[in-house]
This record gives C-alpha cells, sequence and structure tokens, in this order.
C-alpha cells in the first residue's frame, strides 16, 4: 500500500470537494431556475467532462497550463512556477474534470424545490440569502452531499487526466490511482490489490450514501 | 408647532392603489384601489390576469409600466424606477396551493415570516395567530401531516404573522373540499372583520366573490370592466361582457321607446318592455339589456293568474334539464331561435305544469330586473 499516494489522493478529494461546494450551490441554482441565453450552451460545456475522453481532457488542460499558453503565462507571472506538474495543477484540473459530478446532483435537487415555496418565502419577508440558508438548502442538501459524495469518489480514482496533467512525481502528483498502476508495472500484485480494493469499497460506499439520499429527496417531494 | 395641514399629510394613507399596464405575456391595463378593512375580491376566468395583478403587487412579477401604493410607500413606479424587491414589500400573500415550507412544522412556518422580532417573541406571537385561526394543538405538525383545510389556515395564519400592510388571497378556496370551503368561508368573514388593512381576493367563482367581499372588480382579458358592491354589480352589469361574465345569458338588444314615472319602455321583438327607468337613455336609441335567469317566471298552464300583465312573453320550451332541486330551461320567445330566454324552475312547479321540451308556454319578464346597458 502506498500511504503518499493514498495520503495525496485523499487531499486532493477535500481540496476538490471544497472548491467546487460553492461553485456548484451557485452555477446548479442558476441552472436550476435561471432563465438566460445560452443556457443550454453552458450545461452542455459543464456536462462535457463526462463525455469527452480523460486523455483530450488532459491534453488540453497542458496545454493551457503550459509556459507557451497565454494563461499559463499569466499564472507564472503571478505566482513565479507553472501548474504543471504540481499539486495546484492537479486541483485545478480535478475542479473541471468533477464539474459535472458536482453540479448535476445540486441543480436536480434546487430544480425540485417548487417556484412557489421561494416566492412564498420572499412574501415573508426573507431576503435571498436567507430564502438560501432557510429554505434552498435545506430542502436540497441531499443533493449538494450527493454532488459532494460522487465528486470526491471521482477524484480518488481519477487516473488520465491526473497522469497527463500531474506526471507522477510522489507526494506531488502520484495519486492512488497512479500507484496502483505504478505497481502493476512492477510486478507488484500484493500492494496493487490492496488499492483496487480498498477504490472498489470507497466507490461503493459513495454510490449507497447516493442512492440512500436521492430515496430521501424524493420522498421529500412527494 | 405644526399646522393642521402638515399634520394630516404626515399621516401615511394606509390603503393599497395599483395601476398598470403592459402587453406582455398577458395583457394588462388595471386600475384598482382597496380602503384599510375593505375586501376587494378580483374576478374573472381562467387567463384575464387576476393572478398577474397580484403578483405584481406583491413583487413576483414586474409590469412594464404603472404604479403600486400600499401603506403610504410607493412599491413601484416605473416613471420613478422604484421597484421594491417582493422581500421588502410587506404582503401577507395566500398561494392557491399554499406553498407551505415543507421541512418547517405548522410553527415554524408561521415564525419564518416574522423578521426582525426576538426568538421568545416570535413563539408566542406564533402561537397566539395559529390559535386564532383554529390550529391550537398543531403548532408541532409538518404539513404533509395537515389536511388540505389546516394546510389553508396555516398559510393565511404565515401571511398575518408579518403584520402585512396588504394581504392578498390567491384562489385561497380551490384546493379544499365543499364542506371544508363553506367552513374557511365563515372564517375568513369572521378573520376579516377583525383586519384593518386592505385584502384582495382572487377568485373565478362568483358566487364566493359575492359572499365574501365588500366590493367587486370584474377582470376580463386582463382589463378592469366594473367595479362595484357586488349586488351593485350583479343586477346592474356596465356591458354585456360584464352580464356573460357574471352568467347572464339572457342578453338582447332593443330600442328605447319612451321614459315614464315608473319605467322605461323598450321594442324587442315587437314586444313592448317595461323596464327598470332608465331616464339617462336617450329615447329611440338601440342599446342591449339583459334579464338574469331569476328574473323570468313561468306562468301556470292551467289557469292565469295575477303577474301574466307583466311584460307576457309566449314561446317554445326548447331545453328543460331537471338539476337537483331547480329545473334548468330555455324557453324560446315567439317561438325564434334568436331569442332563447334562459330560466330556472323548482322541478315539482314543473311538473305540475307538465313542463317538457316543445311545449308551449308564457313566462313574465319582471320589469325591475329588466336592465339597460347602454355604451358608453
Amino acid at each position: 500500500m502506498d500511504w503518499t499516494a493514498l495520503g495525496l489522493s485523499l487531499r486532493l478529494g477535500g481540496a476538490t470537494c471544497l472548491v467546487l461546494l460553492p461553485i456548484g450551490i451557485v452555477l446548479g441554482r442558476l441552472l436550476a431556475w435561471g432563465r438566460f441565453r445560452g443556457r443550454g450552451f453552458v450545461e452542455a460545456l459543464l456536462t462535457l467532462p463526462l463525455v469527452l475522453p480523460p486523455t483530450v481532457l488532459g491534453y488540453y488542460l497542458l496545454v493551457a497550463f503550459g509556459g507557451s499558453s497565454p494563461a499559463g503565462r499569466l499564472y507564472e507571472a503571478m505566482f513565479g512556477s507553472t501548474l504543471v506538474f504540481t499539486f495546484e495543477g492537479l486541483l485545478a484540473a480535478s475542479v473541471l474534470v468533477n464539474l459535472p459530478f458536482a453540479i448535476q446532483p445540486m441543480q436536480r435537487a434546487f430544480e425540485a424545490v417548487p417556484g412557489e415555496v421561494r416566492e412564498a418565502a420572499a412574501c415573508s419577508g426573507m431576503a435571498p440569502l436567507q430564502v438560501l440558508r432557510r429554505i434552498d438548502l435545506p430542502l436540497a442538501w441531499p443533493g449538494i452531499v450527493t454532488g459532494m459524495v460522487m465528486t470526491f469518489a471521482h477524484t480518488l480514482g481519477e487516473f488520465g487526466v491526473v497522469l497527463m496533467v500531474g506526471g507522477s512525481l510522489p507526494g506531488e502528483t502520484k495519486t492512488i490511482a497512479i500507484a496502483i498502476y505504478d505497481r502493476v508495472q512492477a510486478f507488484d500484485e500484493g500492494a496493487a490489490g490492496a488499492m483496487s480494493a480498498f477504490l472498489l469499497a470507497s466507490s461503493l460506499a459513495a454510490l449507497g450514501i447516493t442512492y440512500v439520499l436521492s430515496g430521501r429527496v424524493g420522498r421529500r417531494r412527494a | 408647532m405644526s399646522c393642521p395641514g402638515g399634520w394630516a399629510a404626515a399621516v401615511p394613507d394606509p390603503a393599497l392603489s395599483v395601476s398598470l399596464r403592459q402587453d406582455s405575456p398577458i395583457p394588462l391595463d388595471v386600475a384598482l384601489a382597496c380602503a384599510p378593512g375593505e375586501l376587494l375580491a378580483l374576478v374573472g376566468p381562467s387567463g384575464s390576469g387576476k393572478s398577474t395583478v397580484l403578483r405584481c403587487i406583491a413583487g413576483l412579477h414586474r409590469p412594464a409600466m404603472g404604479r403600486i401604493l400600499c401603506g403610504g410607500e410607493t412599491w413601484f413606479d416605473d416613471d420613478a424606477r422604484i421597484d421594491r424587491p417582493a422581500h421588502r414589500r410587506r404582503v401577507g400573500f395566500v398561494f392557491q396551493n399554499y406553498a407551505l415550507f415543507p421541512h418547517m412544522t405548522a410553527l415554524e412556518n408561521v415564525t419564518a415570516a416574522m423578521q426582525g422580532v426576538s426568538r421568545a417573541e416570535r413563539d408566542a406571537r406564533g402561537r397566539a395567530i395559529l390559535e386564532r385561526v383554529h390550529l391550537g394543538g398543531l403548532e408541532e405538525r409538518r404539513p404533509a401531516a395537515l389536511s388540505g383545510g389546516q394546510q389553508q389556515r396555516v398559510a393565511v395564519a404565515r401571511a398575518l404573522a408579518r403584520d402585512p400592510a396588504v394581504l392578498l388571497l390567491d384562489e385561497p378556496f380551490s384546493a379544499v373540499d365543499r364542506a371544508t370551503r363553506k367552513r374557511l368561508y365563515r372564517e375568513l368573514a369572521e378573520l376579516h372583520g377583525t383586519l384593518g388593512m386592505p385584502v384582495v381576493l382572487v377568485t373565478h367563482d362568483l358566487e364566493e366573490a359575492a359572499l365574501l367581499s365588500d366590493r367587486l372588480c370584474i377582470l376580463h382579458r386582463g382589463r378592469t370592466l366594473q367595479e362595484g358592491p357586488p349586488l351593485e354589480v350583479m343586477a346592474r352589469p356596465a356591458s354585456p361582457d360584464v352580464a356573460r361574465l357574471i352568467d347572464i345569458r339572457n342578453i338582447f338588444e332593443g330600442r328605447v321607446l319612451e321614459h315614464r314615472e315608473t319605467c322605461t319602455l323598450v321594442a324587442w321583438r315587437g314586444h313592448v318592455l317595461e323596464a327598470a327607468p332608465r331616464a339617462d337613455v336617450a329615447a329611440g336609441s338601440v342599446v342591449p339589456w339583459c334579464i338574469p335567469a331569476s328574473g323570468v317566471l313561468l306562468h301556470r298552464r292551467d289557469r292565469p293568474s295575477r303577474g301574466e300583465r307583466e311584460n307576457p312573453v309566449a314561446g317554445r320550451v326548447a331545453e328543460f334539464v331537471p338539476l337537483g332541486e331547480n329545473a334548468s330551461m330555455v324557453v324560446l320567445a315567439d317561438g325564434s331561435p334568436d331569442a332563447p330566454l334562459a330560466l330556472s324552475v323548482p322541478v315539482h312547479v314543473a311538473h305540475r305544469n307538465a313542463v317538457s321540451v316543445g311545449v308551449e308556454v308564457t313566462v313574465s319578464l319582471l320589469a325591475d330586473s329588466i336592465h339597460l346597458m347602454p355604451r358608453i
């Protein structure tokens, strides 16, 4: 078992969730209730990571993060180093890859909050932030937790993008999924087996939690 | 100190005054006012824009043009670019399906609408309001565990909890069964007597509006057609459109012949009818007139009676439909399909007179019920 790789993966998963929680809530509400031009395009763009091969996504991120792109140069000018082959770069890639996993369950949960109930909240004198805190979040929390659990589990298992953007630097960018690949190449069946079993169990647990919570959302609506 | 005039100006006008105009999505051209303690019913068919008017007042819909004043404050004024957001307008809104907060108890639903009140006071006031709408003992129930009538009462309690400057009721009785509805009518009438703010009730049910309101406002395709006390509007619709909306089916045209002291004479299909006096309509003019079904009386067929001299019209029964204790009838005046007279008779009377489709009968058009509707 590569404990450094596992620790890195857990750290990456946690950080990705932290970044995506506010983004998911804001974009999920916007997509659930907002009516604006280009909405379909935005939704397609946010869903893209689900269907795009991870290597394609990884390739574009690598190009974008690199010193020859404007974004890469800007980051380098601000922080003195590039995003490529760093934990920060990995985190940025992980956030982008996980956008659909975080946003979609939240969007569905916010959509399930009846519009009239939110209007009633406004007519009861609640300001928009109070409506968020007292109505939206309490009614949509199972979807929010689902989005976070899916994001975390998916981050642990992500392979292609991580390999493209992060390389495989121990302690910096070598996650558990890459460590498994490494161990198999080195004919270390024992370590690969243990880590695979861990990922299998954590994924199963994540899906279990997700289904229990989505059942709860359904009951709430009835 | 200050002059009386200045003092009067400082007292805010607590009434509600609304004028709205827009072309889309629903055309609106509405002007209405409602005094404190008054219950104004907005009546119209579905799609007439009545719910949109309510949503405009609450700030849930933004009209293209207009002004909304309430409780001495300007809530909307497109000229002055004022558009207060919904949560800063002091309204109590009862939604058609109540829109209770499903994750809160009845008491929490009510206290959620009290902003800026201490927790202890919120609790005490919430309980008092629930008591007032006869929900004492159900404070801890979630909406899903309450009956339709109880949910409606929670919605009313929540609307009152903010101490609103106006109470807005959007079809509040449409989602409950008949027996519950009657009980809720009584409760609203009782509650209304104790409320000091303007109350606007939206309904498509004319009977409900007439029962509960101090004033009716008939809305059709987004326009206010007529406003007035319910009995006044029902007895004297301003136009054939209003007459149709308040379910008067007998609408015809006649020529005004002359005015007498007690009546106005109107020529209609060769008959000379005595109508309720309307000296303001010029003799010789052709005007629409109407008579409610209750103003058409069936004569006894076996022997003549006293009332027969009042605007007698002979005709043939074209339709006879018993509906419970009363039968709805259509009599073609002079046998002509152009002049169908709708009336209602008790079923036992119809049987005694052997009324059936095709039979010749005579009816009286009560002079006091014949209402002329000059075009303005």
